[in-house]
């Protein structure tokens, strides 16, 4: 299959003609905008452990989200029978929102942008590679990891993906359509000494195929990186608990500025006055080493899409420079009932979900510190290099963030690990704390998913170091 | 009899599924076909925000080629795809490894009694009607407090479905359910800021849920008092687990006795069956035939009954959840904790899971503590099932001699779950079931509290 299959109505069994009817349907006069959402997602995952791949999963899901919006209003409905007969039931109810009968005009739908730039190209064959192969990576993963230390005593390791491919057609006359490649290897290791059991994690992937986790062999590297968190685990002490300086270092621990400061600027929030953010546009809201921005045009990457779920293309878009909050991050309903531009952050889950302005890949630009220097800046406080999740109730902007892998620093040096590091912070406060920014900027390894009104998207994320000169530590050791 | 005819049809699919499979050279398979449909209403601002109308249905299979398994769920049922999607199924499963340990439950063991468990409820809501339960119970919360300025709306949702699972053992069951749920999140403020909190109704029949109004104050209730919150000095004291919060200590206590987490080694609760792992006047029970109960079920993910179990009795730990295959993997029978998505493999999960309630009142519990905390919320991901290590954001209240004395938030309360259970302290009397996981008010001799 090419590209360009993925904007053909057949692909779901429909003729444009039926598509513009059920449009025509849906968009009555009362109705601001109403849009079709098409999907065929396959997804496939096999995974190890006690050094067999055991368990393979598959599933196949399919269908189509109607919805209208009037004024705030949404209507929505979906099908995962795609007959024009369900199509039109569907569509009937998305309307009931609209109090009005059903439209007889078809709405044309017959813009149909050519994809100016593909930035997850693939090839198809890369994608249904063949699962004894995927059986084989892990079994090398098994075997690498328990070769890195006698100590590693299990491995577990999964490989996810995931071929979608959505078609939408909007009443501003758009149809457009996108193939969305996604694969993840996660690896896990416990690593057991004297009675004393410890977990390590690493994975990472992309809009990619196994190719990506065989070029070099980065698999092995990643059995390697899973196994060496769970070893220095074993002599982790535990974590100090308090008010202290931290570092966060490059790449993932970038999740600060998700949960701090990326969900408090999507529009949503914003336009109901509910974020911790809503009229801070314009005021300083981080320090002036701070500019954070929402990319999801890099190639390959986990947040990356060529249009979002409502057919507009990414783009990348300033959410905060040199401290000054500059902007949302909008879906076409938020823009319009705000009067901001659309900014192609309009995603969801599946055809069974509505549209919510969410991340894609969300960092703050490299600044001029050298690394080194930024820890030696600490006198006593936490280096932190990897996180497990992270949190915020954006009403007040409290967030907390727990680390996977942490150190101490003592009198600018790192010292020893610690473990069961949580951090938390206020939103709109913590970027003011931030003193140092490094000019090391490392994105995330393609890990993140995020939840919003239980949807789950894939997200990026990146850091250069930074420095936080107070935020508080929760560990067990007051 | 619309209902029963789509069961005939879908038990038709099932066993036809089976029948493909073992032509394709299966050599045991089971099916679990899952349908229902959903009307969601959410509003805010006392007008509509969005209306959600759905009614799906789901199939997986799960098929051995001896020892070899793999699992595959589709949407589509057309005939055509069932024939190519049992192959594709086949297929991967000839493609992993074999686990000696793989396989159906033994025949004589799968459930043979069907009692009629109230988790069905027929009632049918009309879009309108769902409408005004929403608008009413977000009008209680905006009239119950001046200091509520806005809202992120409430919700009204109704569900009902139906779930059939068909083995090459001969197994078939099914069981119907259904789901009423009432919830609204004001948004209070003052000159400090903003606060937000929820509160919601869940039942599985429509006559039992709360009122709108009643739920509208409540959510106002817990709201306001949020108002002012700040931040308490680092320190170690006892920590009150508001009812709602405490049953996230029992959540994590399932995690722990999961049988994967525990054969995986990746469980702080390994080789502690029979061994005491709280006070003595703890008391923890399974309970998959409750009537009514959100986790109730007549038969589990494979088809085994569901019972009412002991997983903790005065304070010394009874039972594991598992499955057959956990089970098998520790050497002791399945509990019929099996839980199942569709299209998966099993796994080991709670059905109703219950702290028994104490005798202490939950006022008198506060009473007892002359300075520490109160928990109302807990955010963020901070547990580490392989040590136990916890460490979580909170808000509540700081108590002083046996008081609320005020609202505080961006600390973190910090221990290890392990030192958790052994040091619950008190019990309270009011459990209530709001989900399939409750929990009593809990207080704890003492945490470690991050803040200032």
């Amino acid at each position: 299959m090419t590209k360009d299959d993925s904007g053909v109505p057949e692909r779901f069994g429909m003729t444009d003609r039926e598509i513009e009817q059920a449009l025509g349907r849906v968009k009555v006069p009362a109705v601001d905008y109403a849009d079709l959402y098409f999907e065929y997602c396959q997804s496939e995952s096999v995974s190890m452990e006690e050094g067999i791949v055991k368990r393979a999963t598959k599933s196949i899901g399919q269908g189509v989200g109607v919805r209208a919006t009037v004024g705030e209003k949404t209507g929505f409905a979906y099908s995962d029978e795609l007959t024009p007969k369900d199509l039109n039931i569907a569509a009937d109810t998305a309307r009931y929102i609209a109090d009005s009968g059903r439209g007889t005009e078809p709405v044309p739908v017959t813009q149909r942008p050519a994809v100016a730039r593909d930035l997850y190209p693939h090839d198809r064959t890369d994608i249904e590679v063949a699962t004894r192969d995927r059986v084989t990576l892990l079994n090398a993963i098994d075997v690498e990891a328990r070769r890195y230390d006698p100590r590693i005593k299990n491995v577990m390791a999964s490989y996810n993906t995931e071929y979608k491919v959505m078609l939408v057609a909007t009443s501003d006359g758009l149809m457009v359509g996108d193939i969305q490649p996604l694969s993840r290897l996660q690896v896990t290791c416990i690593a057991e000494e004297n009675g004393n059991r410890q977990i390590g994690t690493f994975g990472g992937g992309g809009r990619i195929g196994l190719e990506y986790f065989q070029q070099d062999r980065r698999y092995l590297q990643f059995a390697r990186e899973a196994a060496r968190g769970a070893i220095l685990n074993l002599s982790a002490v535990d974590a100090p608990a308090g008010v202290m300086p931290v570092v966060l270092g490059g790449g993932w621990p970038g999740i600060l500025l998700h949960e701090a400061i990326g969900h408090g600027l999507e529009a949503d929030f914003n336009r109901k006055k509910t974020s911790a953010f809503s009229n801070l546009v314009g005021k300083q809201v981080a320090s002036e080493v701070c500019t954070i921005v929402d990319d999801g045009t890099l190639p390959f990457r986990r947040g990356s899409l060529n249009v979002d779920d409502e057919g507009t293309p990414t783009s990348r878009t300033v959410l905060i420079e040199r401290g000054i909050l500059r902007g949302y991050i909008t879906d076409k309903l938020n823009a319009r009932l705000m009067g901001i531009p659309v900014t192609g952050n309009g995603r969801r889950e599946s055809y069974q979900s509505v549209v919510l302005p969410r991340m894609t890949n969300t960092f703050m630009l490299a600044g001029e510190s050298d690394p080194q220097d930024i820890i030696k800046s600490v006198k006593k406080g936490l280096y932190a290099v990897s996180f497990g999740g992270g949190q915020v109730d954006i009403t007040n902007g409290k967030f907390v963030f727990s680390a996977s892998e942490a150190y101490l620093i003592e009198d600018g040096q790192i010292t020893k690990p610690v473990k069961g590091a949580t951090l938390i912070g206020s939103g709109p406060e913590i970027l003011k704390q931030v003193s140092m920014v490094g000019h090391d900027l490392k994105l995330d390894e393609g890990i993140g998913t995020c939840g919003k009104e239980g949807q789950s998207v894939p997200v990026g994320v990146g850091l250069p170091t930074i420095r936080i000169d107070e935020i508080t530590v929760g560990g067990t050791k007051a | 009899m619309t209902r029963l005819i789509g069961e005939q049809d879908y038990t038709t699919v099932a066993q036809d599924l089976l029948t493909r499979a073992a032509k394709q050279g299966a050599t045991a398979a089971d099916v679990m076909v899952a349908d229902g449909e959903t009307l969601s209403v959410q509003v805010r601002m006392g007008a509509v925000d969005r209306l959600t109308k759905a009614r799906e249905k789901r199939l997986g299979l799960r098929v051995f080629f001896g020892q070899r398994s793999a699992s595959a769920s589709t949407s589509d049922f057309s005939r055509d795809s069932l024939e190519r999607f049992v192959a594709e199924t086949c297929a991967l499963a000839q493609a992993v490894v074999e686990d000696p340990v793989s396989g159906l439950p033994e025949p004589g063991q799968y459930a043979a009694d069907f009692p009629d468990l109230n988790i069905h409820d027929p009632t049918k809501l009309q879009t309108d009607q769902q409408i005004d339960l929403a608008l009413r119970a977000e009008r209680a919360a905006f009239a119950a407090d001046p200091r509520i300025t806005n809202s992120e709306g409430a919700e009204c949702d109704s569900s009902s479905g139906r779930i059939i699972l068909a083995n090459s053992h001969g197994f078939l069951g099914h069981y119907a359910n259904s789901s009423f749920s009432l919830s609204v999140s004001p948004i209070a403020s003052d000159a400090g800021g903003m606060q937000r909190d929820y509160w919601y109704g869940v039942d599985r029949a429509f006559a039992k849920l709360e009122s709108p109004e009643a739920i509208g104050r409540e959510a106002t209730r817990r709201t306001v008092r949020k108002l002012g919150a700040r931040k308490v000095p680092t320190c170690c004291a006892p920590v009150i687990f508001e009812a709602e919060v405490a049953g996230g200590l029992l959540g994590h206590l399932c995690g722990a006795l999961s049988g994967y987490a525990l054969y995986k080694g990746a469980s702080f609760l390994i080789g502690q069956l029979g061994k005491q792992i709280a006070p003595d006047f703890v008391t923890i029970y399974d309970d998959g035939r409750m009537p009514g109960g959100l986790g109730t079920r007549p038969f589990d993910g494979e088809g085994l009954p569901t019972r009412k179990q002991a997983v903790v009795e005065r304070g010394r730990l009874m039972s594991y959840l598992l499955d057959t295959y956990s089970g098998k993997k520790l050497g002791l029978p399945s509990t019929g904790n099996a839980s199942r998505s569709i299209g998966e493999s099993p796994s080991a999960g709670p059905t109703n899971f219950y702290m028994v309630p104490g005798t202490t009142r939950p006022e008198d519990i506060l009473a007892s503590v002359k300075q520490g905390l109160y928990v109302t919320d807990l955010i963020g991901f901070g547990i580490n099932m392989v040590t136990g290590d916890y460490s979580r954001g909170a808000s509540g209240f700081w108590i002083e001699n046996g008081e609320l004395a005020y609202p505080v938030e961006e600390i973190t309360i910090a221990g290890n779950l392990t030192q958790m259970y052994a040091n619950i302290e008190m019990i309270g009397t009011d459990l209530v079931f709001r989900g399939r996981i409750a929990s009593p008010t809990v207080k704890l001799a003492e945490m470690t509290i991050a803040g200032n």
